[in-house]
């Protein structure tokens, strides 16, 4: 597919986009370097930096493996196979998202409290973020032609050798970008590698302004984790190659006839069901054993349903505008492969290793000096969500754009539709359901933020997540299980939508 | 065929819209007085709707831990909206007052307080004290030892349980540092370390452990025990406390305290509220609900057991100069501990 020129209507947008995504970075150069770059130097270059960036890459590529094993097996037999429950399955597949890692990881702790280090963060890490790989995969599954399939079958191809020569290079966008964000979530998180006490780079960063209140070597070592984010997200733009993979036939593709599985039946259902068992019904059952337990029952109704209703409202609000903001980045990173297009797309995902607290202070810093009037107001909040979560949403639009052909745009442009125009009618309608599901995403993600929440929320709001904090931070863990249930059961909505919807 | 998403993004950008202006018109008015509050929401929220009726004026508090909200209003600089900052702990004060963000008390209200449980340039003041104790099972030691340096020992082997991630753990580290020197305090921890000290996740947990036999002495703060009593009776709580005698640094006493934000708008609120802090109500607050010690003259917990503050021998250390944490941390890690 040859590079359109780049249409200004979509360039200007997608600039726009990869400015906001690059306020951390601005932040993080003024503060690295308020010493001198002298000072970041010998900050990055001792106590062990190299190491702790092992570690973490370690964790890192072990749990991308993972989730990439879990993620597309579960899409394949949910989508593809006569799995008996399938749909179930699908919405079951998607909820560990909604369960925050150091949930995750105290659930276990407190059923095996010799697990920690690298395989106890691992364990936890991989089962709250396969969702990042199933999601995408699953949407791409569902959009593919299945009359390639068909034809590698009747050329004499197994079903197997069918599955990894047609349908896993299909599936390479979408699992390298869930695979991506996997590898920066892992890189970004703080709760569950501290409660299973490996240390990574952002435990540095985090212990560095919890020990010496001191911003500057904080900063110096963001740097570093943004460096590697960069250099991940090349090797992502490689690994994804140029090639698209939309269908170019006539007429529209029918549904894929579904793999009877017979015999393998049973065994597909316990691999599924162990997946659930260890990443929800553990979790789940972790805090009604909590609620059980514990002896102060003095949680209530009313503020669980009203802190519900707000975590909604700014989850959803943080979405929105993630998704909007992502639409002309997705877009140009799909269509308009080229320099531009790989910085703006690099540009989106810079900040995303960092820590939650550093994009926070981030935003704190800029609000207090250039927006004073939105400082701990929603709409600040709302920002912060898109700058830390904008890639999420940009790799599902890319890879959803990817699947709708080309070809039909051309057709449109050719009858004199404008580009906007073309977008708006032909692109993101074909995308529709990869966007949505970009979209549901970040909805959850966004639910159980916790960091920036804490910092730029307007004073005497509360989340679900906020709540839960609050309360295990007293060790009431009995009045945080209302709260982390609430938070399944509500993000157990937009994947429930997003399990059923099948085009 | 029809489109959701084309609707949608209308929908939602309207939705934004809407919520911002809902907050946009929830602007402007005086909040009042803001404290930004590193103690937790549970424990301080009824204290602080006493403090706002003794005050006089409206209260807004943002809750957060104490290093992230330090590091905030660090990062906001002069244009800070807290008035008023309440820590879980002397070193997060200590950093403040380091960068001149926290301004002078008046004498009345630092007088009220031990000059040792506040900050050197009476810049913040201590509310209230916890102390660092051995617990231990007199099932299977009758006696602990008299300093935390013994633990190294071959009689304890395998047998002390610890929180290496907590806190107040991590400030004794450091106070140790202060009074041993570094290199004593190394070798202690790479000792504990060969020694089989069990690590747990925090100071509950290695209190539970000491209960149910996991280990037969744990380090601790002294209101684990106290709260741990209160809720279940002391019939049912097998663990003793052994507080350590002669200035020993496990024995240390650290503190949770506020200071006044320089450049606060509503200075005689915030003093108020600093003196309703110190008042015999909150200050029996504390002692009540946290089992920790009321640090402001006159005021005696009711707390059964607990013995008084001033027959605690625990080691002369200014509590501001606790912050040297970052090092403490190196060699916690260094020692395979954290």
């Amino acid at each position: 597919m040859a590079a359109a020129r780049v249409p200004r209507t979509l360039l200007g947008p997608a600039c726009l986009a990869g400015a906001f995504a690059l306020l951390p970075l601005g932040y993080l150069a003024v503060r690295a370097l308020e010493r001198g770059p002298g000072f970041a130097w010998s900050v990055v270059t001792t106590g062990g930096t190299a190491q702790l960036l092992g570690r973490s890459l370690a964790l890192a590529c072990a749990v991308v493996a993972a989730c990439l094993v879990l993620g597309i097996s579960l899409a394949w037999l949910t989508v593809r196979t006569t799995l008996p429950g399938a749909r179930a399955w699908s919405v079951i597949a998607t909820l560990p998202l909604a369960v925050p890692s150091y949930v995750a990881a105290f659930a276990w702790l407190s059923a095996v409290p010799d697990l920690s280090g690298f395989a106890g963060s691992a364990l936890a890490l991989t089962l709250v973020s396969y969702p990042y790989v199933y999601l995408p995969v699953a949407a791409a599954l569902r959009g593919i032609d299945p009359a390639q399939e068909e034809t590698s079958r009747s050329l004499g191809s197994g079903p197997v050798r069918t599955f990894f020569r047609v349908v896993l290079p299909q599936l390479r966008p979408a699992a390298a970008g869930g695979g991506l964000l996997v590898a920066l979530y892992v890189l970004s998180d703080f709760g569950a590698v501290s409660l299973m006490r490996y240390d990574t780079f952002t435990r540095g960063i985090y212990t560095s302004y919890q020990a010496s209140f001191d911003r500057t070597p904080a900063a110096a070592l963001s740097v570093v984790l943004v460096v590697m984010t960069i250099g991940l997200v090349a090797l992502e733009t490689r690994t994804r190659g140029r090639r698209g993979h939309a269908r170019t036939g006539t007429g529209t593709a029918r549904p894929a006839v579904l793999v009877p599985l017979g015999r393998l039946t049973l065994p597909a259902l316990s691999w599924c069901g162990a997946v659930a068992a260890a990443a929800v019904v553990f979790p789940l059952a972790t805090l009604a054993y909590w609620l059980v337990t514990g002896n102060r029952s003095t949680w209530d109704p009313a503020g669980l349903l009203s802190t519900a209703g707000v975590t909604l409202g700014v989850a959803a609000a943080g979405a929105a505008l993630t998704t909007v903001l992502s639409l002309p980045v997705g877009v140009l990173a799909a269509r308009h492969r080229g320099r531009t297009a790989e910085l703006i797309e690099q540009a989106a995902y810079a900040g995303h290793a960092l820590p939650g607290i550093t994009v926070a202070l981030a935003m704190v810093f800029f609000a207090v000096r250039y927006a004073t009037p939105v400082y701990q107001e929603l709409p600040l909040l709302v920002c912060a969500y898109a700058v830390l979560f904008l890639p999420v949403a940009v790799a599902a639009t890319r890879a959803a754009v990817l699947q709708a052909p080309p070809v039909l745009e051309d057709i449109a442009r050719s009858l004199g539709r404008s580009p906007l125009r073309v977008l708006s009618s032909v692109t993101v309608p074909l995308a529709a359901p990869g966007i949505a599901a970009g979209a549901a995403l970040t909805f959850v993600i966004c639910m159980k933020e916790l960091p920036a929440t804490l910092l730029l929320r307007p004073t005497g709001m509360d989340t679900l997540a906020t709540r839960l904090w609050t309360e295990t931070g007293v060790g009431s863990y009995a009045d945080a299980a209302p709260y982390a249930a609430a938070l399944i059961l509500l993000a157990a909505v937009p994947s429930y939508l997003l399990g059923r919807q099948r085009l | 065929m029809r489109n959701p998403l084309r609707r949608y993004p209308s929908v939602l950008i309207l939705t934004v819209l809407l919520l911002s202006l809902g907050t946009a018109c929830g602007i402007g008015g005086d909040a009042g007085l803001v404290i930004y509050s590193g103690r937790n929401e549970g424990l301080v929220k009824p204290l602080l709707k006493k403090l706002e009726k003794a005050v006089g004026t409206d209260v807004e508090v943002r809750y957060g831990s104490s290093a992230e909200l330090a590091a905030q209003i660090l990062e906001e600089g002069g244009k800070s909206k807290a008035d008023l900052f309440l820590s879980q702990d002397a070193g997060a004060l200590g950093a403040l007052a380091k960068e001149g963000r926290l301004e002078k008390l008046p004498q009345t209200s630092l007088g009220k307080v031990p000059a040792k449980f506040r900050g050197s340039g009476g810049d913040w003041v201590g509310l209230s004290g916890r102390v660092r104790v051995l617990a231990y099972n007199p099932g299977q030691v009758p006696k602990a030892p008299d300093t935390v340096r013994d633990l190294v020992k071959p009689e304890w082997k395998d047998k002390v349980g610890y929180a290496p991630t907590n806190a107040s753990f991590q400030a004794f580290v450091t106070g140790m540092r202060v009074l041993d020197g570094d290199e004593a305090t190394r070798a202690w921890l790479k000792g504990m370390k060969a020694n089989g000290v069990k690590a747990y996740k925090d100071n509950l947990a290695v209190l539970d452990a000491v209960n149910s036999g996991q280990v037969s002495i744990g380090l601790i703060n002294h209101y684990y025990w106290y709260e741990r009593v209160a809720e279940k009776g002391e019939g049912s709580v097998t663990a003793k406390l052994h507080y350590l005698p002669g200035g020993d640094p496990g024995a240390l006493i650290n503190v949770a305290g506020t200071g006044m934000l320089k450049g606060s708008e509503h200075r005689s609120a915030a003093l108020k509220a600093v003196d309703y802090l110190l008042s015999k109500e909150a200050q029996t607050y504390f002692s009540d609900e946290t089992k920790e010690y009321p640090l402001a003259a006159g005021v005696t917990g009711s707390v059964p057991g607990l013995p008084p503050l001033d027959s605690l021998k625990g080691p002369e250390i200014d509590l501001g100069k606790l912050d040297s944490l970052q090092q403490t941390l190196t060699m916690l890690r260094e020692a395979g501990m954290v």
